[in-house]
């Protein structure tokens, strides 16, 4: 399989404090690849640094060939790289509609109708409240909007940063099912989590983040089963 | 004055104050930055179009042409040259280099054009049959002046057109994402620097034709001619909301009212600390303004 994203050796700082302490990975076609690790570990500072929003001060990041270090964030979208951020972050004040047509925004207006077709095909709920301000969302719809938001530019490759976060469990098994059927549909995925169970029970591989640095890594079936990962993260 | 009178001359007071508002309103919302040199923008505005009629004899509509042109120019170099260095600053320094901003502009005008006043010329006259000059209409007891009419007008077209622009345009909405949350707006290919500049230029064009409208009205022209109704301005985008656009116009068109009323009414000398009295009753009423809002985040 092609290697889509490559991440070499990246530090990155925020002022004195070194948060990223020379990681490397690399996510293949059609993989879903997890990045797990506990509160602070450096997750979302590796996904935001591939997406462009932070520099690293060394190494390399190359996406579909392309050498993507030092391009600026708004550029990546349209090279196929979309990013789901920790908190959803949805635009509130906007209409469900309004922030799918935002996630098309390096799309030729042409094609908005049929990528809004095609989301809300994946997800229904948003369908029937397109025109409902993101705001009045309850946090699951917000988490499918985000998601939503994100596939609208046909990523590549789809980073989820916590997707599960704050959700009642059934509604996790529902996002985690939708990560299953993007997968399968074709999309990969670089997913960030700290329920490592649901994280592990997806994906083709895992990495391990502990305190800016990566400490283990294998399959997802490897790394369930390991001591390490079953004492740190699954309860035991 | 008759009440009617007084009415219509706050309207259109209010109206240019409202066109002003939305400037320093836009700006806000998408900036986070109170842009205090956007009163100077109207001052140089002015002086480009006095000079572009009354120096190189340009017809009135070229002149406001080349006014807005210029102002939106200006408006991008600012941002660009004072206020994008200073994007992840605390908002305090920000705050001042833009009172910085604003003393260069009045002092680059003192030196360019001189403190003498400038009478700036009526654009908005027509010729009676007889060849008089007629600077207004007649409704019965009613004189409602050409200027009046116009700048009520041009304040409803360009809210018009404003509104219609951020709700449903792509580059618009694209603004009111960058405003909600820049970051988040970068993930979706937006490019956040050409947003704010893009806000910047629309604000100060429109700064000039408040400029022209203002002077139209109250044709002394001075280096500081814009700092009165910049202040003015920037209490009704407070008014009314900041960060709204429909805020800046109830604003801008309450405090004009206001205020004549107040002048014709109370007194011309305490008009002023009327229109702020009333402004400090609404923000202790309504933190957020007359038609600001407060989104909690769901966490
Ligand atoms: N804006 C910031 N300024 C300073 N330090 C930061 C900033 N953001 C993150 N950090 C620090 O960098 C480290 C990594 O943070 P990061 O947010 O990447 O962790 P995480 O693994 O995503 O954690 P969580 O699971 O809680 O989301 C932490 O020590 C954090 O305190
Ligand atoms: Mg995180």
């Amino acid at each position: 399989m092609a290697e889509l994203l490559k991440v070499d050796d990246i530090n990155v700082y925020y002022g004195a404090i070194h948060a990223i302490k020379g990681v490397s990975f690399h996510v293949d076609e059609g993989e879903i690849v997890t990045l797990i690790g506990a509160n602070g570990a450096g997750k979302s500072t590796t996904l935001q640094t591939v997406s462009g929003l932070l520099r690293s001060k060394t190494g390399s990041i190359t996406f579909d060939g392309q050498s993507i270090s030092g391009v600026p964030a708004h550029r990546l979208v349209e090279r196929g790289l979309a990013q789901v951020p920790e908190g959803r972050r949805v635009f509130l004040q906007m209409t469900v509609e309004e922030n799918l047509e935002m996630g098309a925004y390096t799309q030729p207006n042409a094609n908005t109708p049929a990528s809004l077709e095609r989301v809300y095909v994946q997800f229904p709920r948003l369908k029937e409240r397109r025109k409902q301000i993101a705001g009045t969302l309850s946090g699951g719809e917000q988490q499918m909007l985000a998601m939503g938001r994100a596939l609208m530019s046909k990523p590549k490759l789809l980073m989820l940063d916590e997707p599960s976060m704050g959700l009642a469990p059934i509604l996790v098994e529902q996002i985690f099912q939708i990560i299953r059927d993007l997968h399968k549909a074709g999309t990969t995925i670089l997913l960030v989590e700290q329920n490592a169970q649901m994280a592990l029970s997806v994906a083709n591989r895992a990495y391990v983040l502990e305190t800016g640095k990566i400490t283990l890594s294998g399959t997802g079936d490897e790394l369930i089963l390991s001591d390490e990962v079953r004492k740190a993260y699954l309860g035991g | 004055m008759s009440f009617l009178d007084s009415l219509i001359s706050g309207i259109s007071l209010g109206s240019v104050y409202a066109i002003i508002a939305l400037g320093y309103t836009m700006v806000y919302g998408i900036a986070k930055m109170l842009n205090f040199a956007h009163g100077d923008v109207i001052m140089v505005g002015a002086y480009i179009c006095f000079f572009a009629a009354t120096r190189f004899n340009l017809p009135p509509l070229v002149g406001i042409l080349v006014a807005v042109l210029l102002c939106t120019v200006l408006g991008i170099t600012i941002e660009k040259l004072a206020y994008a260095p200073l994007r992840s600053a605390p908002s305090l320094a920000v705050l001042i280099t833009a009172i910085g901003v604003s003393y260069f502009l009045q002092n680059a005008a003192l030196l360019l054009w001189s403190p003498n006043p400038k009478v700036f010329p009526n654009f908005f006259l027509t010729h009676a049959a007889d060849g008089t000059e007629q600077t207004g209409l007649e409704l019965g007891s009613l004189r409602v002046s050409y200027v009046t009419l116009v700048t009520i007008v041009v304040c409803v077209v360009i809210m018009a057109v404003l509104t219609f622009f951020i709700n449903n345009g792509k580059l618009g909405k694209a603004m009111r994402a960058v405003s909600e949350d820049k970051d988040a707006a970068r993930l979706m290919g937006i490019n956040v620097n050409t947003t704010i500049s893009v806000t910047f230029a629309i604000g100060s064009g429109l700064a000039a034709i408040a400029g022209v409208l203002y002077m139209s009205a109250y044709p002394t022209l001075v280096p500081t001619t814009g700092s009165m109704p910049g202040i003015k301005a920037f209490t009704a985008a407070v008014f009314g909301g900041i960060g709204s656009i429909p805020g800046a116009f109830l604003g801008g068109l309450l405090l004009g009212v206001i205020e004549i009323f107040a002048k014709a009414y109370i007194s011309t000398q305490l008009s002023d600390a009327v229109v702020f009295a009333v402004l400090i009753i609404v923000l202790l009423v309504k933190p957020t303004g007359l038609l600001g809002k407060q989104i909690r985040e769901k966490v």
